[in-house]
């Protein structure tokens, strides 16, 4: 791990109590979700990562501590290097702080997270749907969320199967 | 999977002023289908007389789904997907998600893939940008520039047709290199096209670039500070006329390009202007790397001999039980991947093009999460409008250079 980044990791891990681990050199960094924002601030004002690249979320359905892993990539132009944060949301709380604060281009990232995921931002300035349409239901990203086939009905589970099939109504 | 609810206004009213709730400035719709806005944007405009107050992008028509569907095919059936997605740079987003696999599973990749690679990139780079700067003279009303671009373009799509056997959605790169060797002709078209290109980029600069009635629609509109343009996450060609020297091909080299000499170009300004001309300037440079890439261009296998991840020649299967194997496992199952996530990143020609790639140690992605330039540079346009003529954000929409299918993937 290079001599800046390393720095800037061991700040995340003594303020909050950050786990870092490394894959393939690239670095990413666990870090409890009520942190982010904090933990953003430092990461922009003193270790130069002026740039928010991209935020999205894994679902770890039927696992529910936690149920989402939030990624944030960050990059530092003046350091040329990369650092993802994984913040672990669990199922029952699926609200976090926003980030726009610190990178102003968070408010889609965050819109996009919470269309697709049902992730909620606290202090978000625009906490609408993005991607699909507004009326809208369910996060078409989730794991629990079918693909959108349509399931085959065999004579064993034919009536089962027609009951919760979602035929088009008048 | 619809709720029949009314969007209600008190959710809306936070995204205008005021003065529009009082009637003083006009709500106005533009899009999905206006052409200017280069395919299905729609932006709700609040004006004040002819100047925007306001611009509010709404996105989603294209949304197709990608990232979800990625999930449920193999890591090699999933890159079919890849081209669909900024269809105007296929061969890049082939390249990123191949280089995402392969970082993920650590896969090699011999040098002849991967100069061909940067051969198609450059080459599809300067296709879209001639379709940009096509549809932007269009925009500004500059009708014949949008002809020859398109002609010159459609000779690049030729050279992919060539290897791949179709001019867009080829899926010519595969995760260890190629999907087959490049054929004979290839050498030719390409050094004719190298040949013919930079009078021809020459004849576009002297259409435009000193043309009075362009300048006067460019210069000094929807200027981005380097500070905001940092700030907002733009990349690529918007980023780097805002005066931040910052090419992944330069700081992150990837499929060799550390060996070819290229320079990154930018300009101060930040307008539009300038945008323009780090784009005229990217296509020569890009010119010059498959130059190079050509002169250089070594022999050998195309694809990774790594029979785990890369399939057996089909020559192979009639003598060898082992081959038959192989390609049985990679063909019904796929190759496995472990547990984790890698970010792998390429310099599209709208700029950072990124791939977060989640295996869990099955034969599908667990999680493919696309980062896209458009996504990102088109939360810019709010920006740039401010206070602009609608007729100059017409002029803005084309200079982000999105492409509606990267936005909404």
């Amino acid at each position: 791990m290079d001599e800046h980044l390393s720095v800037a990791v061991a700040a995340l891990a003594e303020r909050f109590g950050a786990q870092v681990s490394e894959f393939r050199d690239q670095v990413s960094v666990l870090l409890a979700p009520e942190h982010v924002a904090a933990a953003c601030q430092l990461l922009r004002d003193e270790f130069a990562f002026d740039s928010l690249v991209g935020q999205t979320a894994v679902d770890y359905w039927p696992e529910e501590q936690p149920r989402f892993h939030l990624v944030y990539l960050l990059y530092s132009f003046e350091h040329y290097q990369r650092l993802s944060l994984r913040l672990p949301v669990n199922a029952g709380v699926l609200t976090i702080p926003t980030i726009e604060k610190v990178y102003p281009n968070a408010n889609w990232y965050e819109r996009e997270i919470w269309d697709m995921f049902g992730v909620r931002f606290e202090g978000h300035s625009d906490m609408r749907r993005i991607l699909m349409p507004y009326d809208w239901v369910g996060h078409p990203l989730r794991k629990d969320y079918p693909l959108g086939y349509e399931e085959v009905q065999f004579s064993f589970n034919y009536d089962e199967i027609d009951q919760r099939k979602p035929y088009a109504r008048e | 999977m619809y709720e029949k609810t009314e969007i209600t206004l008190d959710e809306l009213r936070h995204l205008v002023s005021d003065r529009a709730l009082e009637g003083e400035t006009v709500l106005l719709n533009m899009g999905p289908q206006h052409p200017s806005t280069h395919g299905v944007l729609r932006l709700l405009l609040e004006l004040d007389g002819e100047l925007v107050v306001h611009c509010i992008p709404d996105i989603g028509f294209l949304h197709t789904g990608i990232e979800k569907n990625m999930e449920a095919k193999s890591y090699e059936k999933a890159a079919v997907m890849t081209d669909r997605l900024d269809y105007l740079n296929t061969v890049g987003n082939n390249l990123v998600y191949c280089l995402a696999i392969e970082k993920l599973v650590d896969l090699d990749v011999p040098p002849r893939a991967q100069a061909v690679r940067v051969i198609l990139t450059e080459l599809q780079r300067i296709a879209s940008h001639l379709v940009w700067l096509g549809t932007h003279a269009l925009d500004l009303a500059a009708m014949s520039v949008f002809l020859y671009c398109f002609r010159e373009r459609e000779r690049i799509l030729d050279v992919i047709e060539m290897c791949g056997g179709q001019r867009m959605m080829a899926t010519y790169f595969r995760p260890g290199g190629l999907w087959r060797d490049v054929p004979i002709e290839f050498e030719d078209t390409v050094r004719q096209i190298l040949k013919d290109f930079p009078a021809r980029i020459a004849e576009y600069n002297s259409l435009l670039t000193k043309n009075p009635l362009f300048i006067e629609r460019t210069q000094g509109i929807g200027v981005l500070s380097r500070e905001d343009a940092i700030a907002w996450g733009a990349t690529g060609p918007t980023l780097r006329a805002s005066g931040v020297t910052h090419d992944l091909r330069k700081a992150h080299p990837y499929s060799g390009y550390e060996q070819y000499e290229f320079d990154v170009v930018s300009q101060t300004s930040g307008d539009t202007y300038a945008r323009y001309m780090v784009r005229m300037e990217e296509m020569r440079q890009s010119l010059r790397i498959v130059q190079q890439a050509m002169d250089k261009l070594p022999s050998g296998a195309v694809r990774s001999n790594n029979r785990k991840f890369v399939p057996p020649p089909r020559a192979e299967l009639g003598t060898s039980m082992e081959a038959v194997i192989h390609h049985f496992k990679l063909w019904t199952e796929g190759f496995p991947a472990p547990k984790a996530s890698v970010y792998v990143a390429v310099e599209s020609p709208r700029g950072e093009l990124g791939v977060f790639l989640e295996g869990d140690g099955g034969p599908k992605p667990y999680r493919v999460y696309w980062r896209t330039p458009s996504f990102a540079n088109l939360q810019v346009l709010p920006l740039l409008s401010r206070g602009h003529l609608v007729a100059d954000l017409v002029a803005l929409i084309g200079t982000v250079d999105i492409v509606l299918g990267d936005v909404d993937r």
